[in-house]
């Protein structure tokens, strides 16, 4: 009973990837999209809430809003995979809801 | 894959559903138009719960006025809430200590019980942050604001 977890805000600005994080399971999933990648730029100050809240779920991170942002694919967090609009589909489909934090 | 059944809607489907408050009452139009979609999915007699967490815990702070800001304190309208069959707001207790709010600091919002002689109930449920990841992970449909 997995949850697929969106995030689309900057973690600069909201706390929505703060409260996602929060409300993980194990085996959810979490992707990040629109400036919510931005949360998944590597050495940025929220990349280590990553390994405190998520150590059992997969990240995901899509990736034409990175590129849009000029975030290269080797600048985002080891742990996150990329996924395209294809992939994100995969990704609802593979779980039983969706919660889209705001 | 293919895990999650093919969206069907029927009059017997009945399906739980939980609005997600995360934000202040009255710097967006979140909360209102929330409210506003509650009151319409209890038309559809679904099973309806609302989680209120983050910033959305001041939906239901007591003694909101807002003459001053020209706006609709629309906040008395949760306590109608009941009389629509919905008795399940869950407030994420972290939330509130992070806030420096008590439950106290809440409004009182009750139901009637019909299985009980109509006995007042409290629909405020204030939960731990845990307990509220459980409960949402057991809905069919969570919609955020």
């Amino acid at each position: 009973m997995s949850t697929l977890h969106t995030v689309n805000k900057s973690p600069f600005e909201r706390s929505a990837l703060i409260s996602a994080l929060n409300h993980l399971r194990p085996g959810d999933a979490l992707l990040m999209i629109e400036d919510g990648v931005v949360g998944a730029r590597k050495g940025n100050a929220f990349a280590g809430l990553f390994d405190d809240a998520a150590r059992d779920c997969e990240i995901y991170v899509l990736a034409p809003d990175l590129a849009a942002r000029g975030i290269a694919e080797s600048d985002v967090i080891a742990r996150a995979k990329l996924v395209d609009y294809g992939g994100f589909v995969d990704l609802v489909a593979a779980h039983q809801r969706t919660q889209a934090w705001l | 894959m293919a895990e999650r059944d093919a969206p069907q809607i029927d009059a017997g489907t009945k399906k739980k559903f939980m609005f997600v408050n995360r934000k202040t009452p009255y710097g967006t139009i979140y909360a209102l138009e929330a409210l506003e979609v509650v009151l319409i999915s209890a038309a559809f007699e679904q099973d309806v719960s609302l989680a209120f967490l983050d910033d959305g815990v001041y939906q239901l702070v007591k003694g909101q006025k807002t003459t001053g800001i020209g706006m609709k304190n629309f906040s008395p309208t949760f306590r109608a809430l009941g009389d629509y069959d919905i008795t399940k707001l869950f407030v994420e207790r972290e939330s509130l200590d992070e806030r420096g709010l008590k439950a106290e600091d809440l409004m009182a919002i009750n139901y009637e019980d019909e299985n009980e002689d109509f006995a007042e109930k409290p629909s405020i449920r204030v939960i731990s942050r845990s307990e509220l990841s459980e409960i949402m992970a057991q809905q069919d449909v969570l919609l955020n604001f």
